[in-house]
């Protein structure tokens, strides 16, 4: 009785609260192991447990080192990993039942910007090759309407005038040009959102921030809600409205940006803050902390709370035993951590 | 395309290339040449064809060129007759419906060896009296040696060499040097020679008509084997069967290993697993043997030889080298992003994963293609050849069933030989070339 009324006041709430674009509800993505080609032998828990919503416009970032599940997180939302439980609900699309033409249609709605924007773009075509592929694939079967989208697009990435760089290909583009090839790719079908995977890390720290600012120009100019992937934290703030820390497959923190920038309440984000390099002077000759140890394994990890091992603040007998539950100690500032328990 | 155009741009960089170009070029030309010149019906019946196409050419004759390298000259073969005017022939009629028919040959004789043989072939018309004729030798140094007197048939074939009655009256067992040497010495007589044919007809309308053929130790381009064949017929004729052998097996045999090796990469599971374990039960049969099985037992047609290839090497190590390549490719982030923006397996597999590998393709399929041509041409040498088909496997077959390097016929093994070599050499010499230009690996830029 108490809970079905409970249920139907949730229900009432999430009418009343803005749509959320994205819904990911307790999502596990694991990796079979398998001894000799056959016999089970354990998972990758890559993804373990993750749960947030998104609203549209939105900004996030997920931050983390490398090994803690953002890859995977960020190929289960865009459709490339099946989740083995768990859901994802993009713009009314749940992503456990689709299949074959579905499936590929919900990555329609996506735009995808990777790492290495060199490895991005296939060598063999020509930057219009490129960018034509998308919509051909989406059904755009007028050669020029393809054009014409793929202009406005390559205005909107700064690269014009387009007929210099469209029979390019794509080595003989500079770095910075080849990720807002990339960023062209991503936004020809008008998405609602976007998925960038260390968009910056591999260019050089000139071209860094141009890009950043395109990025950030082009989710205010069309609204886009974006998943802003990284394991550096110095760029995290041109950028997202919240930060989510990823460790070991699970959500450990989720608040807003300058939050959790100034206040960081999880032990291991403390860390990795304190880790983050800043150009000064004075700290040439300081060593800066770094939590010992190394990442979890992902098939085994550790009892209890998966950082504990590496805690400085570890609570023997709690964290060591019991996986900790999201705390709430202030609002809208989330946290997986014994030591905020109330 | 424009970078197809710079790699071609390159291509002639290399003078290996350029060469291997000239060559296949070549190849191409003298094989359209032969099959616009004799057309495929005409090089059957001519290949297939026994005494009544090739009577008149010699057996076993090396080409006339090689006088241009020895210091004894042999003499060249040639074949005249009435009907087309090169011998002369004069009707004189005579009383009662008779007629006197005189033809009579001249010939220049300067060579250094005595000619093969000499036979002279009548046709006669006539109702019930049978025409008479007389041959008659005139030698340099004026000597005139009566040949033969004969009754002709219809068809009538004079052999010189066979004639007991003029070997007795040569006082020679071996007629055709007796006719050109001088008596006394025994020595070859160079000089002019005159062939005189009087016949003598008994009836109106009667006619004799005179084919005279002149074997001698050489002849033509190519020369000629056992069966008086000219083997510039089988020489012409290799150059398309073996292009298109060649070519097609090396194109079937690339391409479908590429698309194969792509797809089980691409779907893995047990397409992939099924892949490569038919690749290796084909690794260890053995493939030549097969096909002679093949040849022995069923067909020794050149297209069931071929499809027998191309099937056979698909499955071999290429494939296990082009999914070693696949795997890596497969990974690639642009894959990825092909997938993350709804790219269907098949338009990934087609579009995204073999454009890639093209570039290791091309100069994998020119340098396959010597090894196809050299696999028709052994075929062929072990007797499994098409039996119909013209090829320069085959003179090899014909060669060495008729002993011709024991008897020291080398034209007839080389000239197929060197054509293979330099059909080998022309396509390999391509393929180093475009392998330098596509392979990254190699390039020296």
């Amino acid at each position: 009785m108490i809970t079905e009324t409970r249920e139907a006041f949730m229900d009432q709430v999430k009418v009343n609260e803005p749509e959320a674009l994205l819904t990911i509800q307790g999502l596990h993505v694991w990796y079979e192991l398998r001894r000799f080609g056959f016999g089970h032998a354990g998972y990758v828990k890559a993804v373990d447990g993750v749960s947030f919503e998104l609203a549209e416009g939105e900004t996030v970032a997920v931050v983390g080192e490398s090994g803690c599940g953002k890859s995977s997180l960020m190929k289960t939302i865009l459709g490339l990993n099946i989740p083995t439980s768990g859901d994802v609900l993009f713009d009314g699309d749940s992503l456990s039942g689709l299949k074959g033409d579905g499936l590929r249609n919900y990555r329609f709605k996506i735009g995808y910007v990777q790492q290495d924007p060199y490895g991005a773009l296939p060598p063999f075509m020509t930057v219009q090759k490129i960018l034509e592929e998308p919509l051909i694939i989406s059904g755009v079967k007028d050669k020029e309407q393809r054009m014409a989208r793929i202009h406005k697009v390559m205005g909107e990435v700064k690269m014009h005038p387009a007929e210099d760089f469209l029979p390019k290909f794509p080595h003989m583009l500079s770095g910075g040009q080849q990720q807002r090839v990339v960023i062209a790719r991503a936004m020809l079908r008008e998405p609602k959102l976007i998925v960038a995977d260390e968009p910056v890390s591999m260019l050089d720290a000139s071209v860094r921030v141009e890009i950043l600012k395109l990025m950030r120009a082009l989710q205010e100019a069309h609204g886009l809600s974006v998943i802003y992937i990284t394991h550096d934290l110095s760029t995290v703030k041109y950028f997202s409205r919240r930060i989510f820390v990823m460790y070991a497959g699970t959500l450990i923190e989720k608040a807003e940006t300058r939050r959790v920038l100034e206040n960081p309440l999880h032990p291991y984000t403390t860390a990795l803050l304190a880790a983050t390099s800043d150009p000064d002077a004075r700290n040439a000759d300081t060593f800066k902390e770094v939590p010992p140890g190394e990442p979890p394994s992902l098939v085994n990890p550790p009892k209890g709370c998966r950082f504990h091992p590496r805690c400085a603040k570890a609570i023997a007998g709690l964290c060591d035993e019991k996986e900790p539950v999201e705390f709430e100690p202030e609002s809208d500032h989330f946290v997986a951590c014994w030591l905020y328990r109330s | 395309m424009n970078a197809m155009k710079n790699s071609l741009k390159r291509l002639f960089v290399y003078p290996s290339a350029v060469m291997g170009i000239v060559v296949a070029l070549t190849l191409v030309v003298v094989a359209v040449y032969a099959m616009v010149t004799i057309p495929y019906d005409e090089a059957i019946r001519l290949w297939r064809g026994g005494e009544e196409v090739w009577y008149q050419n010699p057996k076993f004759a090396p080409p006339a060129w090689i006088n241009l390298f020895t210091s004894k000259k042999y003499s060249e073969s040639f074949s005249v007759r009435t009907t087309d005017g090169s011998i002369l022939k004069e009707v004189t009629p005579g009383e009662e419906g008779t007629s006197t028919m005189s033809a009579s040959y001249t010939f220049d004789f300067f060579y250094d060896v005595y000619p093969q043989e000499m036979i002279l072939y009548f046709t006669a018309k006539f109702s019930e009296k049978q025409p008479f004729i007389s041959m008659e030798w005139l030698t340099p140094d004026g000597r005139k040696i009566r040949i033969a007197n004969l009754a002709i048939a219809p068809k009538q074939t004079y052999r010189l060499s066979q004639d007991e009655k003029l070997k007795t009256r040569l006082k020679s067992e071996d007629v055709i040097p007796a006719l050109f040497s001088d008596p006394e010495t025994g020595e070859l007589l160079k000089g002019q020679y005159q062939l005189l044919i009087t016949g003598a007809m008994f009836e109106p309308g009667s006619d004799i008509d005179v084919e005279f053929v002149f074997h001698g130790q050489v002849y033509g381009i190519a020369g000629t084997d056992q069966s008086r064949r000219d083997l510039i017929v089988p020489l012409l004729w290799g150059a398309p069967v073996a292009l298109a052998f060649g070519l097609i097996a090396s194109l079937g045999t690339s391409v479908l290993t590429m698309v194969i090796a792509a797809v089980g990469t691409w779907y893995g599971g047990w397409v992939d697993e099924l892949i490569q374990r038919i690749t290796e039960v084909n690794l260890v049969l053995p493939f030549l043997s097969i096909l002679i099985m093949i040849g022995t037992f069923f067909s020794r047609s050149i297209w069931v030889i071929l499809g027998a290839t191309i099937l056979l090497s698909i499955f071999t190590g290429s494939i296990k080298a082009y999914r070693a390549v696949f795997m890596q490719v497969k990974e690639s982030m642009y894959i990825e992003a092909a997938r993350a923006y709804g790219a269907s397996s098949n338009r990934i597999v087609f579009v995204y994963l073999i454009p890639r590998m093209i570039p290791l393709l091309i100069p994998g399929l020119v340098s396959a293609v010597p090894t196809f041509v050299f696999l028709e041409a052994s075929l062929a040498v072990l007797g499994l050849g098409d039996p119909v088909l013209p090829t320069w496997g085959k003179i090899i077959e014909d060669a060495n069933s008729n002993g011709a390097l024991y008897r020291g016929y080398y034209y007839w093994i080389l000239e197929p030989a060197v054509l293979l070599m330099i059909t080998g050499l022309g396509f390999a010499m391509l393929g180093f070339a475009l392998d330098r230009i596509f392979n990254p690996k190699l390039r020296d830029a």
